[in-house]
């Protein structure tokens, strides 16, 4: 193995080189300079991500446990920029709450190291770095959502998280070891060839799918997505429901559509109704919150029922359809969680009924609450619109038009909850609104590229051509 | 012949750029200069449409006898799904659009001078400009659109900006229950619009309208059914599905039955953008939409969804004008009559062939789609300065309003003599083709026409006579004025329109096939006395029963002796057409149906909303917030997928 080779692995290694040199920072600074670390991490991040954009060739290493082409590639590309958007975000909340208890450091490290667990699992060949990759994102995200320790929300969303992933490890860790018992392998290729699908395969197969719609919170493996969103630091929420849903949706794909494409025929049919299970019940609950929080839990829930729309359709349409509603997504959830988590900040309020009046007070904040909303409905012309439009083109080119059907109904329904922030903003009085304030520059820098990118993202068709010059994984 | 329209792109950019100068700037413009730029930037481009027109109509549209559309492109293969179907940006020129930039930039231009005086002293002086600029840039955006893909786009972008309007005095909460009824109801349609887009897509491969409509496409299609028996629903192919679903999404736009419950409430929103948007513009996009795809609702599988849109289109004509007559606030009545009238519009297009001569209801379609605007526009803007006056919107509240508004009592007779068909106004000529084309086609149909054509005349004139004639309530010290020069400037202009709105040869310039054919009135045609008849006992009906609720008889009847037996008589003329009109026709047809459409069709909306509701409230129990309970759910869900798998395996 020379050097070129490692080069390969150029995301991965400059992740871990990064977590060395802050873990070394909060060694050698004295305490009075700790604030610094916030700029290191940032800076450091910052030209990662940079550099997690520069082409690399196609390639495997150890043996074929670690690939990398294009597509994972860029996706890496796209989920650093997610984390790096959350970071500008979260900046004045380090600086606020975790600074005083000395926890910058461990913030960041933990974070990065969840981002490099995601990057790993995704560029796995097999299921050991799989299975490895997994746990390294989710065991430091436990220890971030109860990084708030002084809320006892945030530790009972910690508890609820470590059980229930742990449950849900285990779960797919038997489906794992059966699927080796069939299939005498745990390599991608190998077992690709060896599919022969018996029964104890089958079970096999969806017990993995069930451990990895368990990141996804498909329903009925949703139950902890809200609990915990709702307790754990906005940041932290905002990370679980964009970056680690993203890199799981993403696994959940090239599974299904490179190395189980056999197994699909027989999988179709629960998909099929597990789509339509989590955008009603994604939809049916998110009606009747009040806390935004758990508001944009539910939505997200329901967001990923119309992923399942394209994953479907197992072929390049789809990859195309999926990779560039992801992309939207984070783009859209990062922005309305930015703002709840702004305002949370700075006036402790997290209930709709809160958000009345807030265009007259803040009128940026309430345009980019109302854009990132719009996004998540599929309103045109936002990008969100194309993103949906593209998912039903997906599953159009298999002929579930039964499906798109209630799929357009469920974004009907769903108009109605996205409006109602929108409307309390805009179209509502308070007697006591939340009273102006100036987001640090971090954010403000955040939201920008949001919007910019919500705009972009969908009327310049060359990302859209982009993603779809590289989606010829199949 | 590409470059001769390329600045064709001004005409959505301009306003888009206003409102975007505007939104920025809302909070630093003061009132009247936002509004001048607002009006500015309208000028201009009506200016250009005019030219548009003028240079397609008369200098290069007309090619071997058959007007062209011509498309400029903007971006080529925007998005490609795969090597059959693309995306386009582009612009398409041809008869209709044209047509419509006229219609949308002369109403538009019109409403900004208006609200220039209307708008006064309002705190959303110019948010309402922006917001209006944002409104007529995706109207103008999806009246150019060259595919399917973009006019849906600009149709929910159109279906926001009116989302803002309808909302504008957010004081209101009934106003804001109104934006949010309007936005819902239409947003259902457009989900079946939607999914109708996507499969015209993939059976004929491409969104571009151009290649849609022509021969070749409808004809692949018409093989493609007839080989298929199999890829039907209830008979009808899944093409024709298609066709429905995108004509359901036009019925929510175009507040066709059942679907148009939103559009009385949508007054709520301020006076000037009834007028503009539930009037004249947006509520005709549905119409458009038929007639942009007019071809294919013809030609596939002998126009099984024309006949849909034609059924369709007669009812709520007739439905809605029967409810209009049981109105007592003056924008309902309006709203309710621009729903009859739209109904008329697309029977006009459901009756029509498509060769020559035999697309006179298409050509009478657009043609009533073009006059309307003009008097409707102009009526919701009298009716604005009427409300303006007397500051109420009930009948109840006005009366006697002619000598206080003269100017607006003589636009206003206008505008009602052209809606209810009298020569020589617009309406007249409009009217009359699509009660001829009705004709030919069938029977019954024409009679809904014909009918709904005297309940026009009769509930327009009923309005006319309580506000400006009728008994005078007592209006105290502020005594009603005239409205400000920019309002009356407005109403003047759309008046000249009306008058002479009707002369253009229409049929030489809109036709189904684009070649343009001669088609003129015959006056000695029976059709042609009948409906100008019954538009006239329409109006005096209404003059029987109105204009004399005064003291005048009374006086009469005192001073002139003889003639009291005279006047008697004439009251029993009077009150059998109160028996006929309340007794039978308010008590049984129209109250009931009235009361069909607040509890019933409103109702099953309420009744989906509440249903929705419990569900949720139901469910929410299951989300306990106990980890034992999620790991139960958790384990039992995969369970139950396994079992399931082995129970089909």
């Amino acid at each position: 193995m020379n050097l070129d080779s490692l080069m390969l692995m150029r995301d991965e290694l400059l992740l871990t080189l990064i977590i060395l040199v802050v873990l070394i920072a909060e060694i050698i600074l004295s305490p009075k300079n700790k604030k610094y670390i916030i700029q290191l991490a940032l800076g450091l991040f910052g030209i990662y991500t940079i550099v997690s954009f520069i082409p690399l060739p196609k390639g495997s290493l150890f043996g074929g446990s670690y690939q990398t082409y294009p597509l994972v590639h860029y996706f890496k590309a796209i989920l650093a920029t997610g984390v790096f958007l959350i970071l500008l975000q979260s900046v004045s909340w380090i600086k606020e709450k975790l600074l005083p208890y000395d926890f910058t450091a461990e913030f960041f490290i933990l974070l990065f190291a969840s981002l490099l667990g995601l990057n790993f699992m995704m560029s796995a060949g097999d299921f050991l770095m799989f299975y490895l990759g997994l746990e390294l994102s989710t065991m430091p995200i436990i220890a971030l959502t109860t990084f708030e320790f002084w809320n006892h929300r945030s530790i009972e969303a910690g508890v609820k998280y470590v059980m229930l992933a742990s449950l849900s490890s285990a779960i797919l860790l038997f489906g794992v070891s059966l699927v080796y018992a069939t299939a005498g392998s745990i390599n991608f290729d190998v077992i690709k060839g060896a599919l022969h699908l018996p029964l104890l395969e089958i079970i096999g197969l969806i017990m993995i799918f069930i451990g990895i719609g368990f990141k996804i919170s498909l329903v009925p493996f949703h139950f902890w997505a809200a609990d915990v969103y709702e307790g754990a630091p906005t940041v932290i929420s905002n990370y679980l429901s964009v970056i680690s849903k993203g890199a799981a949706v993403y696994v959940l794909m090239t599974l299904l559509f490179i190395t189980f494409t056999a197994f699909q025929k027989e999988w179709n049919w629960i998909m099929y109704g597990t789509a339509i299970l989590t955008m009603v019940v994604g939809n049916l609950f998110a009606l009747r919150q009040q806390n935004m929080k758990r508001f944009l839990a539910f939505s997200s829930i329901a967001q990923a029922g119309f992923i399942l729309l394209a994953m479907l359709s197992n072929n390049a349409l789809g990859v195309k359809a999926i990779v560039y509603f992801l992309l939207v997504y984070i783009f859209s959830n990062v922005a309305a969680f930015g703002v709840v988590h702004v305002i949370s900040l700075k006036s402790g309020k997290e209930n709709i009924d809160d958000y009345n009046g807030l265009y007259i007070s803040n009128p940026k904040l309430s345009l980019v609450l109302m854009i990132a909303l719009f996004s998540l409905a599929g309103i045109p012309p936002v990008a969100g619109f194309f993103a949906k439009f593209f998912l039903y083109t997906a599953a159009a080119s298999k002929g579930y038009y039964v499906l798109i059907f209630i799929a357009v109904l469920n974004v009907t329904i769903s108009l109605y909850y996205y409006l109602l922030p929108v409307r309390a903003a805009f179209l509502r009085r308070s007697e006591n609104p939340i009273p102006y304030f100036k987001s640090d520059n971090y954010s403000r820098i955040a939201f920008i590229i949001t919007m910019i990118g919500l705009l972009v993202l969908g009327l310049y068709s060359g990302v859209f051509e982009f993603i779809s010059n590289i989606s010829n994984i199949l | 012949m590409m470059n001769e329209f390329s600045y064709l792109y001004l005409i959505p950019l301009i306003p888009l750029l206003t409102f975007i100068f505007l939104g920025f700037t809302a909070k630093k413009i003061k009132e009247p200069i936002s509004g001048y730029i607002g009006t500015a930037s309208l000028l201009s481009i009506f200016i250009l449409s005019l030219y548009t027109a003028y240079k397609y109509f008369f200098v290069v549209g007309l090619v071997d006898g058959k007007y062209q559309s011509i498309k400029i492109m903007l971006k080529e293969n925007w998005i490609h799904f795969s090597d059959k179907l693309g995306i386009d940006i582009g612009l398409l020129v041809d008869p209709i659009s044209v047509m419509m930039l006229v219609v949308v930039t002369t109403i538009s231009l019109m409403v900004h001078i208006y609200s220039l005086g209307y708008m006064h002293d309002d705190t959303g002086y110019s948010r309402f400009y922006a917001y209006l600029s944002l409104f007529t840039f995706s109207m103008l955006g999806l009246v150019l659109s060259s595919n399917l893909f973009m006019i849906y786009i600009f149709w929910e972008l159109v279906g926001v900006s009116s989302f803002l309007l309808i909302g504008f005095y957010f004081e209101k909460p009934s106003a804001v229950a109104a934006s949010k009824k309007a936005f819902i109801v239409t947003r259902f349609a457009d989900m079946f619009f939607l999914i109708g887009i996507l499969m015209v897509g993939y059976f004929a491969h491409t969104f571009d309208f151009e290649t849609l409509n022509s021969p070749s496409t409808y004809e692949t299609i018409q093989n493609w059914i007839a080989n298929h028996q199999i890829a039907s629903f209830m008979g009808i192919s899944v093409f024709t599905w298609a066709l429905i679903f995108i004509y359901i999404g036009g019925m929510g736009k175009s507040a066709m039955f059942p679907l148009h419950i939103w559009l009385p409430d949508a007054m709520e929103g301020p006076t000037p953008v009834s007028a503009l948007i539930h009037a004249a513009t947006m509520v005709v996009a549905g119409v458009f939409l038929v007639a942009r795809l007019y071809p294919l609702y013809f030609h596939v599988e002998d126009g099984f969804a024309l006949r849909i849109v034609a059924v369709v289109g007669a009812f709520s004509a007739l439905f809605a004008a029967i409810i209009a007559l049981t109105q007592e606030d003056i924008k309902r009545v309006l709203a309710f009559s621009t729903m009859s009238q739209i109904g008329y519009m697309m029977m006009a297009l459901g009756v029509s062939g498509f060769n020559g001569h035999e697309g006179l209801g298409y050509m009478a379609g657009m043609f009533h789609l073009f006059t309307h605007a003009m008097f409707k526009a102009l009526l919701f803007l009298t009716a604005g300065a009427i409300i303006h006056a007397v500051h109420s919107n009930y009948m109840k509240d006005m009366g006697g309003l002619n000598k206080y508004m003269p100017v607006s009592s003589l636009v206003f007779l206008i505008a009602a003599l052209a809606i209810s068909g009298i020569p020589p106004f617009a309406g007249f000529f409009s009217k009359d083709e699509i009660l001829t084309a009705a004709f030919e086609y069938n029977i019954f149909i024409w009679l809904v026409g014909f009918l709904v054509a005297g309940l026009t005349a009769f509930y327009m004139f009923r309005l006319y006579f309580r506000i400006f004639f009728n008994k005078q309530p007592d209006y105290g010290d502020h005594k009603p004025h005239e409205a400000p020069y920019t309002m009356l400037f407005a109403l003047i202009f759309l008046g000249l329109m009306t008058m002479i709105a009707g002369f253009i040869p229409f049929s030489e310039l809109v036709s189904a096939d684009r070649m343009p054919f001669h088609s003129h009135i015959e006056w000695t045609d029976p059709l042609v006395i009948a409906s100008i008849l019954m538009a006239a006992s329409g109006i005096g009906v209404a003059y029987l029963m109105y204009y004399k609720e005064t003291s005048y008889p009374e006086k009469v009847a005192t001073a002139m002796g003889k003639g009291y037996k005279w006047a008697k008589n004439k009251f029993y003329i009077d009150e059998l057409y109160i028996f006929i009109t309340h007794k039978i026709i308010f008590e049984h047809v129209s109250k009931p149906i009235a009361w069909f459409d607040r509890n019933v069709i409103d109702g099953f909306m309420n009744l989906l909303g509440l249903t929705v509701e419990k569900l949720a409230e139901r469910i929410k129990i299951i989300q306990t917030g106990r980890m034992q309970d999620y790991a139960m759910y958790f384990v039992s869900g995969v369970i139950a997928i396994v079992m399931l798998i082995i129970y089909f395996n």
